[in-house]
């Protein structure tokens, strides 16, 4: 692959080529292995600060980048919203202009409003990093979710993902359309019309409400947390209805193919979403999703890095 | 007394029917008769001559949709910058929107307003007052008492009474005292927290959605009232096709209505938001190239009959913010008469240069009874000079309004005033 990264910034996936997404995954590949020795570190930003960025809750996703910074030796400091001058009405340029001044090599954000990265990258010679961008993307979890269906389906042509669930407000299921058509897959959305609107269908994927028909033909099915403790009301009835209709229960398990992959990029609500026996199956990767998130943060923290100066 | 005679101009005064090459006599602070300058016993000191060759003579323009943020933010824009703002942009009327701190909704500010336009302003300031107390679209705000104080239109612009029964009484009343009654078109429930069209754009960006029927519902709402309460409502900022479609089918029932078109809403779509420039940021947003065709159908088929700005200057540091907590609007009043005439004139060849200046003169002082809007002799000297053909490049850092939040610097324009007379004053020139 004859691929140059030359992006300092990482701030969603509809922006990249399939050549730019592959050199992620492959570079991936790489640090995937770190993980696996003995020593879990390289030195390939060592003298490199990052800061962690958060100015919405996460758990997951800031550890994973926690981590993926110390095993590429970079210092890493958190700050989290609660600890920012943000809340105290400094506005986001303010706030980054004084990381930057602190010599700050990159920056790993994630906010509540769409858009809020690219303002970042804009306005400062740091890497920045988009971590979660309201319901806009969130590119290292595309990437992992497409590195883990890489890994073990080996292709991406003629494959059908199915990405069921609350497709409005969700990052997650943007950054993964995004990648998903553009190396070759074929994507279907499945979910309650209020949350799956059909004007998707202009991203190049199809649209479902039957999720009963869906499932038979899908490769994998990424299933989507259902935020029903800040969802509007308006949008549906309730979880009880939802999961009658869009559950994957024990009994929609079985119109999957044998092989086909179940996915979550989590938090899981056992029961809602997802069968909790169903989470924990031998069809589910979801704990391999969080390795290769690691594997693939990595990637992007050390391509991107690499860039900045 | 002082004499201005503006020669060879193409003097085009709707109002009157008239469209040729001649000369306009100023006198004083108004329009002469061409005897006044020859007769030797008139007591003209000096005669200022004007070569208006290849322009165009038009009343003076009055854009009766502007923010001049004063009292309350004057960091945005004061009454005298929206003023030169105003001037800059060819016009020698504004009328100036209540959302102000305090909120124009009783005599006290209302004639704060006007003392501070008579003392600062070049041009002629108009105030619109609120129609429900504080823009809260709970109780009327005392619409009578602030007609006497001078507003010439009540609205709750930026906001909208989203209840019937409030709006269709202040549409009563507004009929007893004689004022228009102006509304701003958002339905809350049906927009919610959106900040752009929803469509395709807010799909891909994640961001909020602001649906067409959002608008198009109050649109609907403000006919029904129209009908019910026999007096005009003019619908401000109309963006979408279907508002479009459902003035023009109540015209065909008589129906008291009309809606106003902003320039930025021809000029773009929601497709410009892709990279979160908050300069696209504007309520109601920008929406689809299918709505842009029907505005200008619209247009050229007289069903939308006034052209406005709505000026609404922010600050940088207000603007450079995350895009869903940037506040709406953009500048407008020195990039309008360009805008359209480019659209309008030039690339759509939608309407004449004679009904774009009705648009921007007769209409709007037929719907706020304005003693403006014409050349005729004896009325007061506001008279614009426009050249349709000019050729010029929007540089907004050379802007007279204190803010620059357009999405519109370095676009090259054909058309602009070139000179601005109130009063027989000459308050700006190219």
């Amino acid at each position: 692959m004859n691929t140059r990264w030359n992006r300092k910034d990482l701030l969603g996936l509809r922006e990249l080529s399939a050549d730019e997404i592959n050199l992620v995954l492959e570079t991936a590949d790489a640090f995937k292995q770190v993980g696996t020795r003995e020593i879990k570190k390289v030195p390939a930003l060592r003298g490199k600060t990052l800061v962690n960025f958060f100015i919405e809750p996460s758990t997951r996703t800031r550890t994973s980048f926690e981590l993926a910074a110390f095993r590429l030796s970079a210092d890493v400091i958190n700050i989290t919203v609660a600890a920012s001058s943000l809340s105290k009405g400094e506005t986001l340029k303010d706030t980054a202009k004084i990381l930057e001044a602190n010599h700050v090599d990159i920056i790993v954000l994630r906010h509540s409003s769409a858009g809020a990265p690219q303002f970042l990258a804009e306005r400062l010679r740091s890497s920045v990093i988009n971590a979660g961008d309201g319901a806009h993307e969130h590119p290292t979890q595309g990437l992992l979710d497409t590195y883990t269906i890489r890994e073990k389906k080996k292709r991406f042509e003629g494959l059908h993902v199915a990405i069921i669930g609350d497709i409005l407000f969700s990052r997650v299921a943007r950054s993964n359309i995004f990648a998903l058509t553009k190396l070759g897959a074929r994507v279907t959305l499945v979910g309650p019309s209020t949350l799956v609107p059909r004007v998707f269908e202009k991203l190049g994927v199809t649209v479902s409400y039957d999720i009963d028909k869906v499932l038979p033909t899908a490769d994998v099915v990424n299933l989507l947390r259902i935020q029903h403790e800040r969802q509007r009301k308006e949008y549906f009835p309730g979880v009880g209805e939802y999961i009658r209709l869009f559950g994957l229960t024990k009994e929609r398990a079985k119109l999957l193919k044998p092989d086909c992959l179940i996915m979550h990029p989590g938090p899981i609500n056992r029961g809602i979403e997802i069968d909790s026996e169903v989470a924990d199956g031998n069809q589910s990767v979801i704990l391999d999703q969080v390795t290769n998130g690691l594997a693939v943060r990595m990637a992007v923290l050390y391509l991107c890095g690499g860039i900045a100066t | 007394m002082k004499s201005t005679i503006i020669r060879n101009g193409r003097i085009i005064d709707p109002a009157n029917r008239r469209d040729e090459i001649s000369d306009l006599v100023i006198v004083g602070s108004g329009i002469a008769d061409q005897s006044a300058v020859n007769n030797p016993q008139s007591e003209i000191a000096e005669i200022e001559e004007i070569d208006a060759k290849g322009l165009i003579v038009a009343p003076g323009l009055i854009d009766m949709h502007v923010h001049l943020r004063e009292p309350g933010f004057a960091h945005k824009e004061t009454i005298a910058s929206g003023a030169r703002a105003a001037a800059a942009g060819g016009f020698t009327t504004v009328v100036c929107m209540p959302n102000t701190s305090p909120i124009a909704d009783n005599p006290s500010t209302i004639t704060w307003i006007k003392d501070r336009a008579r003392d600062t302003a070049s041009v002629n300031v108009l105030p619109a007052g609120a129609i429900s107390k504080n823009l809260e679209g709970e109780e009327l705000a005392p619409i009578a008492s602030i007609v006497q104080s001078g507003v010439v239109a009540i609205t709750d612009d930026g906001k909208c009474v989203q209840n019937h029964e409030l709006m269709r009484r202040a549409v009563e009343y507004a009929r007893m005292v004689g004022v228009p009654v102006l509304d701003h078109c958002q339905d809350y429930n049906l927009v919610g927290n959106g900040v752009v069209n929803e469509g395709e754009w807010s799909s891909l960006l994640g961001l909020s959605g602001w649906p067409a029927a959002g608008e198009e519902a109050v649109v609907m709402r403000n006919i029904l009232l129209a009908e019910l309460c026999d007096h005009h409502i003019h619908c401000q900022h109309i963006s979408t096709a279907g508002s479009v479609r459902l003035i023009r089918e109540a015209h065909a029932r008589g129906v008291k209505i009309s809606g106003e078109v902003c320039p930025h809403h021809l000029a773009l779509t929601d497709a410009s938001i892709q990279n979160f420039d908050t300069n696209c940021k504007m309520n109601p947003p920008l929406r689809t190239q299918r709505d842009i065709d029907a505005i200008i159908e619209g247009i050229a088929d007289g069903t939308l009959t006034i052209l406005c700005s709505d000026h609404a200057p922010h600050a940088a540091f207000e603007k450079e913010v995350e895009f869903d907590r940037a506040p709406f609007g953009i500048v407008g009043l020195e990039t309008e008469l360009g805008l359209f005439i480019d659209i309008l004139l030039h690339q759509r060849k939608a309407i004449s240069i004679n009904r774009l200046i009705e648009m921007f003169t007769i209409e709007p002082a037929k719907l706020l009874k304005l003693d403006a809007g014409t050349l005729s002799i004896g009325a007061k000297a506001d008279i614009t000079l426009i050249d349709p053909n000019r050729e010029w490049t929007v540089d907004a850092s050379k802007f007279e309004s204190l803010s620059r939040n357009t999405p519109f610097h370095g676009w090259k324009l054909k058309g602009r005033a070139v000179r601005t007379i109130v009063g027989g004053e000459m308050v700006w020139a190219l």
